[in-house]
């Protein structure tokens, strides 16, 4: 079981509010993803599950039992940290092992569940190591392993590969979503990449300012953003959010296209522009085009090779169904 | 980080740092050499640097003339005794400060190192009045009580910048994996801070060895150190050059020692934060 849930959870550290009132469910099983900028709350909450933080007011409710005043240690959950925070004077055996020594489990038991870890970790060969003498990615592992071992009620990860080289964190990524489909226990996971959440969660749950934006699948926040910020957040590159006369025509006081439902055409169509800068990836073609109808240039994606140049004129037309619509407040119409 | 010096810059900075480390070891080389001359030979002009007849007279000398023991007994306890007291309150104090700081908290311990910019003497007759009127004067205790007063705020410092550099992080964690205070400060913290700990004590017991002020002002002879021992060769009836070195190798010869076999214990603990 790993059921969390926030109550009107508030969190202030003195005058200064960082987290309004919040309410939130998390369901047994869910790989829920809170992403949101920098310094929108993301850890302060986390830390405020995990009982690192005491709550300023609200309840928060694990497995049906009220946990706010509950310590860390009594709330069955496990925690990886961005720093990794491994215990730099002992061996990766006896980091993993610490949970279960804690909990007063028996040598040999320790000893199975250990190497088991190790093993699916594939640390078996660093188990006599220390932290220092491992690679980024290696210390990545034995956190997880650390949080593994004692098969908690619920993991939480705080921007666990923000640590890691670009390749290494796409091969981080699949681990820890195998992971989660192995152990099917509930994860809590904190990013600012939106990547990241699109490809890993279940739930994302969009923060900004402690308030909560949006909470939908991946899905649902890239086909209906509720308001300018989430369509801003989700997707990528950017989607175009054009005010003024062009969104008018629309009956909105903003209007949102995602760079890849941009008809793009060198003869004909809505907006004419030129071409600022072109990026040829191959498998797509990626325009940053300046038009009179926004300020900013628009980002228009074409799939494949499209053999348009910094200079050149291209005409957009925005896909009409796949046209979002914001009212003056950002909030979307539907 | 690796970086590229032309041999001819290393060769530079190589002369110069064997330059300044000589200027600096060179009082200490005298101070050896002189204690092996005569009297004669010590004052000697031009002087004499080791082509002297090197002799052991003023070592035996000062041994009938004055119990070495007894001073160093004494220099034992105090340094031990005041580095004790002073980790028991400085522990605590900076552990505090590094975990909870408050906005307050640099206040306090740009205060505490403010106590050091004072001139010593500036404090002396009213610790001396407090001192007769508890009965302090010439005892260890007393003596004990002043020096681990004025090493208390750079002990305090020192503690402070070592747990800083511990990760609040890895206490963090240990919490998450069902630590509890105890399990907390004896399995985690504690290993961590070894290296700091170690370091410290050492830098006090040296402070507290060497420190002369408080040691010669407040002593007659039953607390006198090793460094009223040193003080007493320079007597009423002139300088004895050879025997005062004498008494200064004597002196300084424990904590060198000790210093040499923990040299790389000291470094570690003085630049600690500057380099990881
Ligand atoms: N212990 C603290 N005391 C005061 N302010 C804090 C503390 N921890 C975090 N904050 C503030 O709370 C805000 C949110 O921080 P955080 O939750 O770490 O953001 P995120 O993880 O989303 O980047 C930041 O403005 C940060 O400065
Ligand atoms: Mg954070």
């Amino acid at each position: 079981m790993g059921q969390i849930h926030l109550e009107k959870v508030r969190k202030a550290f003195g005058d200064v509010v960082i987290i309004p009132e919040l309410d939130l469910q998390i369901e047994d099983g869910e790989f829920v993803v809170f992403v949101g900028p920098s310094g929108c709350g993301k850890s302060t909450l986390l830390r405020l599950i995990a009982g690192l933080e005491d709550v300023t007011g609200g309840k928060i409710v694990i497995d049906g039992k009220d946990a706010t005043e509950l310590p860390p240690a009594k709330r069955g959950l496990a925690m990886v940290f961005q720093s990794y925070a491994l215990y730099p004077h002992m061996s990766v055996r006896k980091n993993i092992a610490f949970p279960l020594k804690m909990a007063g489990m028996d040598k040999a038991e320790i000893d199975k569940r250990v190497d088991y870890a190790a093993k699916t970790l594939n640390l078996d060969n660093y188990i006599d190591r220390r932290p220092a003498q491992l690679s980024g990615g290696q210390r990545q592992r034995v956190a997880i392993g650390r949080a593994i071992v004692r098969e908690p009620e619920a993991f939480l990860f705080d921007e666990p590969l923000s640590n890691l080289d670009a390749a290494l964190r796409v091969g981080m990524r699949l681990e820890i979503s195998e992971l989660h489909q192995r152990l099917k226990t509930t994860m809590v996971y904190v990013t600012h990449d939106q990547v990241e959440a699109m490809t890993m969660a279940d739930k994302i749950v969009v923060l900004r300012a402690g308030n909560i934006e949006q909470v939908g699948s991946p899905l649902e926040l890239y086909t209906a953003p509720r308001n300018t910020f989430v369509a801003g957040f989700i997707g990528s590159p950017k989607m175009n959010l054009i005010g003024g006369a062009e969104a008018g025509k629309f009956n909105a006081a903003t209007m949102g296209i995602r760079p890849e439902h941009v008809r793009l055409s060198t003869s004909e169509g809505a907006w004419k522009g030129t071409v600022k800068v072109s990026e040829h990836l191959g498998s797509d073609t990626f325009l940053h085009v300046e038009s009179p109808v926004h300020d900013e240039p628009l980002t228009v994606r074409a799939g494949g090779e499209f053999p348009v140049h910094s200079g050149d004129v291209v005409y957009l037309t925005p896909e009409p169904d796949k046209v979002h619509r914001f009212d003056a407040n950002g909030l979307a119409i539907r | 980080m690796a970086r590229n010096v032309s041999p001819g810059r290393k060769i530079g900075t190589t002369v110069l740092a064997w330059f300044v480390g000589l200027v600096i070891f060179f009082p200490i080389l005298w101070t050896f050499l002189t204690s092996f001359k005569t009297e004669l030979q010590a004052i000697s002009i031009p002087p004499v640097f080791v082509g002297f007849d090197w002799t052991l007279e003023n070592y035996q000398t000062i041994q009938t003339q004055s119990n070495y023991l007894h001073f160093m007994m004494n220099s034992i306890y105090l340094s031990l005794g005041s580095t004790a007291l002073g980790l028991i309150v400085a522990v605590p104090a900076a552990w505090a400060m590094a975990f909870s700081p408050t906005k307050r908290t640099k206040d306090v311990l740009l205060w505490m190192l403010s106590t050091k910019m004072l001139p010593a003497v500036g404090v002396l007759i009213p610790v001396y009045l407090m001192f007769i009127r508890f009965g302090l004067l010439d005892s260890r205790l007393g003596l004990i009580v002043v020096l681990f007063l004025i090493n208390l705020p750079i002990i305090v410092w020192m503690l402070y910048t070592y747990f800083k550099e511990i990760p609040g992080e890895i206490l963090e964690a240990a919490r998450m994996d069902g630590a509890n205070l105890r399990k907390e400060i004896t399995q985690v913290l504690a290993p961590m801070a070894v290296p700091g700990i170690a370091s410290t004590v050492l830098l006090n017991v040296i402070l507290s060895w060497n420190e002369a002020f408080w040691t010669l002002n407040l002593t007659t002879s039953n607390a006198a150190p090793l460094t009223a021992f040193i003080a007493s060769f320079s007597s009423p009836q002139g300088n004895f050059y050879a025997k005062l070195s004498a008494a200064s190798m004597l002196a300084i010869a424990p904590i060198l020692i000790v210093g040499w076999f923990s040299q790389k214990q000291l470094v570690r603990g003085l630049t600690f934060g500057a380099v990881k």
